[in-house]
């Protein structure tokens, strides 16, 4: 399988990024982990005349952590993210779904921007980065903004992101309480049957605040303000569970496919997303 | 589309190959470099045949352009071994019965090496979870797993010995 030709660039600063996509508009795609992407092209489903290889972009690497400020370079991959000691005390959710993202090979190349940006159904990432309430930094040739991860997805593969801009940093506060993320999927290396992010603050007996999002049950990924909040206020049992994942369920619109049918994905659903909250809760 | 210059240390030798940007890694070592070790399995970025190892990843060379390759360090199984002087993960492979019709094993041992590297002394989970991104249809993976923890076990006893 060989895409067809293109042109290759290897930009050595995100100016230097920012010209090839501004001269070649949606000619020109950037190249991440190339672990979506080149796939695709080999596939012929995407058709990149100017490739962009972000590789030597080094402002894009890093994970910084400030107080409770947490912000990653895009083109930190997977496996930085899992390795990271200082990520893992400050935000162990990161890890927990990182570790459950294909296959090793894959998590030394994918990234966590090429995840979030892609805006693929089935990355894990994006789910995630709603449940933490993540922003997103992009940059073009107007300079920068930032986007709310709860408002930058639209629909499969489309997002907030214009062709001209790049996705450079993510950002979010380190999470307090309990985290779980849970995901059901048919083999290793395989996207999400259901997957749901839960955090959970505890005061006393009571939630004192919770988050829950949701992957590869829509075709964007889905934060459930309503499951929250049948969460919120309750001491977590079984009542309030089950009104959170019926909140949740409502929130969702899980299509047929090779993963099973309707019905059946809105079973699994349910029993990750109770999970999720259940693990959160028990380590709140 | 013209062709391009890439440089690239290949198990241990800087070597220069001419190549379109759309060529695969895998196609480019195996054809150009001749280094057949490395295979293409389902050239869908699943079965882990065409891992080699990149600036100290293990990569599917299949998903991957030889222009990304430009100024890497890429090790293959040929430059683990020689037949007459297998690696640990060689022989282990060999003494543990670890492959069947071998098409898996070139990968199979660059990802085993990698992941020994990170984690010289790991649990049979490890092991599983670590080679999860090659899979096998001959040998159901339980003499494969034998023979990484038998190699991990000599390597550090070999260290150990050396101390």
């Amino acid at each position: 399988m060989i895409p067809p030709s293109f042109e290759y660039h290897r930009p050595t600063d995100v100016a230097g990024a920012l010209a090839v996509l501004a001269e070649h508009g949606d000619d020109a795609r950037v190249l991440a982990g190339g672990h979506s992407l080149i796939p695709m092209m080999k596939l012929r489903m995407a058709d990149v005349p100017h490739l962009i290889d972000l590789q030597d972009v080094a402002a894009l690497k890093g994970i910084d952590i400030s107080g409770d400020q947490i912000t990653i370079g895009a083109m930190t991959t997977q496996h930085e993210l899992i390795a990271s000691d200082a990520l893992h005390a400050a935000a162990p959710i990161i890890r927990e779904a990182a570790l459950q993202i294909a296959d090793p090979q894959v998590r030394y190349m994918g990234t966590i921007g090429g995840n979030v940006a892609n805006g693929d159904p089935g990355n894990d990432m994006p789910g995630l980065m709603q449940c933490l309430d993540a922003r997103f930094t992009l940059e073009g040739a107007d300079g920068t903004r930032t986007v709310a991860a709860r408002s930058f997805y639209e629909a499969a593969y489309m997002t907030d992101r214009d062709d001209e801009e790049i996705l450079t940093h993510i950002s979010f506060a380190a999470p307090r309480g309990g985290y779980a993320y849970e995901k059901q999927k048919r083999k290793i290396g395989d996207y999400a049957t259901a997957a749901c992010a839960a955090l959970i603050e505890r005061d006393g007996d009571k939630v004192a605040a919770a988050s829950v999002a949701m992957t590869n049950l829509s075709d964007i990924p889905v934060f459930s303000e309503a499951a929250a909040a049948a969460l919120v206020g309750s001491a977590c049992d079984d009542a309030a569970v089950k009104a959170a994942v019926g909140a949740a369920l409502e929130d969702i619109d899980p299509t047929e496919d090779n993963r099973g049918p309707v019905e059946f994905k809105m079973h699994v659903a349910g029993i990750i997303i109770s999970r999720a909250i259940q693990r959160a809760w028990s380590r709140a | 589309m013209t062709k391009q210059i890439v440089e690239m240390t290949v198990n241990g030798e800087t070597r220069e190959v001419m190549v379109e940007p759309r060529e695969l890694l895998i196609y480019v070592l195996r054809e150009q470099l001749r280094l057949t070790g490395p295979h293409v399995g389902c050239e869908t970025s699943h079965c882990g045949a065409c891992t080699v190892e990149i600036n100290g990843k293990s990569v599917k060379s299949c998903t991957m352009f030889a222009v990304q390759a430009q100024g890497a360090e890429i090790t293959t199984i040929e430059g683990l071994g020689s037949p007459d002087g297998l690696h640990v993960l060689q022989e282990s492979f060999k003494e543990h019965h670890g492959l069947q019709c071998g098409y898996c094993t070139p990968g199979m041992i660059t990802r085993a090496h990698r992941l020994l590297q990170e984690n010289p002394n790991p649990t049979e989970e490890e092991v599983r979870f670590g080679m999860a991104g090659n899979i096998c249809r001959c040998t159901g993976y339980q003499n494969i797993v034998k023979s990484i923890l038998s190699a991990a076990a000599e390597i550090n006893s070999a260290s150990e010995a050396a101390q």
